[in-house]
């Protein structure tokens, strides 16, 4: 069983003037297994981050998860959950941690007593236990026990998103979401992090799923990655595979836009044009305007999601034609 | 041919006031010394808080250093102020990180460009229009775009209105604060294509600022490395990458993301945190994350200079030693 | 200032339902007191003197004061004079709030300190208190002599306003850029960070205007504004005192006057201070 399933997930928000609802996420499906980390890689305007917000239904009003959608974590419904029961998924079986640790963490309450609140919210501890088991769970990611009782502003971006982890951590977790945990951090610490939520996963058997816009980033870290444009997902495979031979003119364009220490001399190329208003996708094909391989049926017909063996999908016409052959 | 920017021995302190009025020292740039030439990029790496941002104010004059001299085109900026210096302060520019604070929200793109212009009286009044056409359309905006307001571009699009703005001057230098770093990838190769564009036709100097090296290395000859203030490595952008011989610099290396495990160094886990500007040890600064094998009580009590060794200059006293970890390393 | 800017303010106003509310308000006094005067009966040759106060008709929708003067034309011209005070004394109070919150904001250092020092003192001051101690120097206060002297007493807290905008954006990247372009201090204050503190320094206006409206209500109403015969709202409840209870309509007219006034004033400015509000906006 999935650690985490989703399927066909469509987020709506009312538009401002006028009636009917736009679609920043349009009908995304994914699934990550116990112990595997699945990286969601896009860029603005791709829907990722509206993406973990609906997964434990903490979307900003008026947007809403549209119908049709089905998101299920450990088996079980998180769509039909109580309040109760919501409250319960997440921090509990759910655990996430978002971008910037200076936001996220309240200013007037120590790193301990973070870790203690998210303890207490899904186990019944005394006080005395419930700081033991804090300061467990702070060794665990790093941080040492003279950093415990310290807070915020006294801590680096580095050990204040351990703390924002381990908080996360308290409910033992099946899965884990990190919506660019280390976008605002430096490159070593980012390393760091990242080799610690490769070690959290191993020990735990914990499902990962990391939010990026850094391909490079999860390049040797995720076992699976999910390319996620326009609010839809045009790629996803393994990783190595994915890198190796990019099948959406997508992610090829990403790729040869990033550039890398190992091919100096390679001159990135950029996408031509721009991410699409959320308000008004392009027909057929969200890509097409910025395509270098489109033809015929791309600027008129979305294309469906051909399968390419060995887990890997794309949704792009040169993969499969109307009958949904390869 | 005298350097378009020159930096000799800068260094710049902070004294902000502590609540109780205790005042601490922060020392954000320590005897930074470098030269640029035209048409060239240096480009200058580090982590948060190593004093690059501050560097590239000093070097454009907004701020004055605390001891050492920056020198433009050979000449040394007097008092601020003096109108004299208008002429030298307009050919350096700086580029901003951030394209959405770097714009007045209240003036339209248009005077946005034009403003340099207009303070130094460049041009004629009738003229404004023309050339603010002129310079958006080198940075791929329509002319139809001046009478806009910020808020209606992306981020990218908002960089190349502050790429033309400093143009608009006609700078022998600019100072690009970390340009990209807020962009999408997409967009980060435009602004990267263009900014080399721009050099190739007007011959700019570029002090590229990054903390992203792949970023770096598409543009720069030559690459400083800053940790804490100090230049710990400068060399050729070629010989950096593939043989860094300061410490620091191979542990930043090696933390760089890539998507091709197998061809890279290995990587190095700086542990700990970097000390503090505020408590500059006084050894070398690296030297409570320093993993070098040879690394000695020297290190911690004599700061290393930068020398020449190989192809680069480092701060290492045992820079001709590779920096390898004491364990084994993969073949 | 530029159009789009303000524009969008106005329109932000708009939008929202108390704001328009507001704007309707105000325009419709300014409207009234601008034009309205030749159409009406001039209440200084009102014919038949010794009618005395008379309930509201036909002939006079707002009744008759106890001098028989129609009180719709009073009202309207007491709008007149009260809106142009206001105004004025608003607009002073922003210019002299502005200057002080600019330059204390901007340049920081000891004049900041004195600058702030001096205005925390006078905010000691009830404003009221300030206002008395103010006018007692004259016997009859000439008009412009109270614009200038409520001007005087309103800018305190408005140059507290400015300069917290000012230290705010100090630092902002297009300030820096606009220095290394070379722009004087003077260039900065004017071109950048004036238009980007007009949003508050607005909120502050309109709200101001209330405040305004009804201190010189009070003054007026305690003899110490505007003087009569010329006709201001608090003058016409002070002269009404005698019939408050037999002819109400002579101080219940201009009552209901200054309450809409600082109503919609307080509209306005709560719906731009909620635009203003980036996560509202």
């Amino acid at each position: 069983m999935s650690a985490l399933s989703v399927s066909n997930l469509r987020v709506r928000f009312p538009r401002r003037r006028g009636e009917g609802w736009f679609h920043p996420v349009d009908g995304v499906t994914l699934s990550v297994e116990p112990g595997e980390m699945l990286a969601v890689v896009g860029e603005s305007g791709s829907g990722k981050s509206l993406t973990c917000l609906a997964l434990l239904r903490l979307l900003p009003p008026p947007g809403e998860i549209a119908a049709g959608s089905a998101i299920r974590v450990d088996g079980a419904d998180v769509l039909a959950l109580d309040a109760e029961g919501l409250r319960q998924l997440r921090g509990g079986k759910v655990g996430m941690v978002f971008q910037d640790p200076a936001a996220s963490l309240d200013p007037l309450y120590t790193a301990g007593a973070h870790v203690i609140e998210a303890l207490r919210a899904h186990h019944r501890l005394t006080a005395a236990a419930a700081r033991a088991r804090a300061i467990e769970l702070l060794r665990e990611v790093g941080v040492g026990r003279d950093r415990v009782d310290a807070y915020p502003h006294q801590l680096s971006g580095g050990q204040r998103q351990r703390v924002m982890i381990a908080a996360a951590l308290a409910g033992e977790p099946t899965l884990l979401i990190a919506d660019e945990p280390t976008s605002a951090l430096d490159v070593t610490v980012q390393a760091q992090l990242l080799d610690l939520l490769g070690e959290l996963r191993a020990r735990r058997g914990m499902a990962i799923l990391f939010v990026s816009h850094d391909l490079a980033l999860v390049a040797t870290r995720a076992d699976r990655v999910t390319v996620m444009y326009a609010g839809k997902v045009v790629e996803t495979g393994p990783t190595s595979a994915l890198f190796a031979d990019p099948a959406h003119p997508y992610t090829r364009a990403l790729l040869a836009a990033t550039p890398s220490l190992n091919e100096p001399d390679r001159v990135i190329e950029p996408i031509p044009g721009g991410v699409p208003d959320p308000k008004a996708w392009p027909p057929g094909c969200r890509f097409h305007p910025r395509c270098a391989a489109r033809f015929e049926p791309c600027d008129t017909r979305e294309p469906e999601w051909f399968p390419l063996g060995a887990e890997r999908h794309a949704q792009c016409w040169l993969h499969g034609n109307a009958n949904g052959d390869p | 041919m005298t350097a378009v920017l020159e930096a000799r021995d800068v260094f710049k302190e902070y004294h902000p006031r502590g609540l109780l009025g205790r005042s601490r020292v922060v020392r954000a740039v320590n005897g930074v010394s470098l030269s640029l030439d035209a048409a060239e990029t240096l480009g200058l790496v580090g982590e948060s808080g190593c004093g690059k941002s501050t560097f590239a104010r000093l070097a454009v004059g907004l701020e004055r250093p605390t001891a050492g001299e920056v020198l433009h085109g050979g000449r040394a900026l007097s008092e601020p102020g003096a109108s004299r210096d208008r002429e030298l302060r307009r050919r350096s520019q700086i580029v901003f990180q951030d394209p959405f604070g770097s714009l007045n929200p209240r003036m339209t793109i248009g005077d946005s460009v034009a403003e340099g212009l207009v303070i130094h009286r460049l041009v004629p009044r009738a003229g404004l229009k023309d050339r603010v056409a002129a310079l958006l359309g080198e940075v791929g905006l329509a002319a139809g775009d001046a009478d806009r307001y910020p808020h209606e571009f992306s981020g990218g699009q908002r960089q190349r209105i502050g790429i033309a703005r400093a143009l608009a001057v006609e700078p022998a230098f600019v100072a690009c604060d970390e340009p990209v770093s807020a962009l999408d990838v997409s967009v980060r190769a435009q602004i990267v294509n263009l900014l080399r564009r721009l050099q190739a036709e007007r011959g700019l100097a570029y002090l590229f600022i990054a903390h992203d090296f792949a970023v770096v290395a598409q543009l720069a000859q030559r690459i400083a490395v800053m940790y804490l203030g100090f230049i710990v490595e400068l060399g050729p952008a070629p010989a950096l990458l593939r043989d860094p011989r300061h410490p620091y610099t191979r542990a930043l290396i090696s933390a760089v993301p890539t998507p091709d495990p197998a061809a890279r160094l290995e990587r190095i886990v700086l542990t700990g945190d970097p000390p503090s500007p505020t408590a500059l040890p006084p050894g070398c600064p690296f030297v409570d994350r320093c993993y070098h094998p040879s690394r000695d009580e020297r290190c911690r009590a004599e700061r290393p200079v930068l020398r020449p060794v190989g192809a680069a200059l480092a701060a290492c006293h045992y820079a001709e030693i590779a920096p390898v970890p004491s364990s084994t390393r993969k073949p | 200032m530029r159009g789009g800017p303000l524009g969008r303010l106005l329109a932000a106003a708009w939008r929202a339902p108390g704001g328009r509310t507001g704007l309707l308000l105000l325009l419709g006094f300014g409207a009234l007191a601008t034009l309205a005067p030749p159409f009406l009966t001039d209440p200084a040759t009102m014919s038949d003197v010794t009618a005395g106060a008379m309930a509201p008709s036909m002939a006079h929708p707002f009744g008759t004061d106890h001098l028989s003067r129609d009180v719709l034309s009073r009202v309207i011209n007491g709008a007149r004079i009260s809106l142009v005070i206001a105004l004025v004394a608003v607009a002073v109070s922003l210019v002299l709030g502005a200057g002080v919150g600019m330059v204390a904001g901007y340049v920081g250092g000891a004049v900041d300190a004195i600058l702030m020092r001096l205005v925390d003192g006078a905010r000691a001051i009830p404003r009221l208190f300030l206002l008395l101690l103010l006018i007692l120097v004259w016997e009859r206060i000439p008009l412009t002599a109270l614009i200038l002297v409520l001007g005087f007493t309103g800018w305190l807290g408005t140059s507290r306003l400015v300069r917290g905008e000012v230290l705010r954006l100090r630092h902002a990247p297009f300030i820096l850029a606009a220095r290394s372009l070379g722009a004087s201090p003077y260039r900065v204050l004017r071109v950048h960070l004036l238009p980007n503190v007009a949003g508050p320094l607005i909120v502050a206006a309109t709200l101001g205007l209330g405040e305004v409206i009804l201190l010189e209500a009070g003054l007026s109403f305690l003899g110490l504004g505007v003087q009569p015969p010329t006709p201001s709202w608090g003058g016409m409840i002070l002269e009404a005192r005698p019939v408050l209870i037999t002819a109400p309509w002579t101080s219940l007219f201009p009552g209901l006057a200054i309450a809409c006034t600082v109503l919609a004033g307080n509209l306005v400015g709560d719906a731009l201070q909620a635009s203003l509000d980036p996560r509202t906006a």
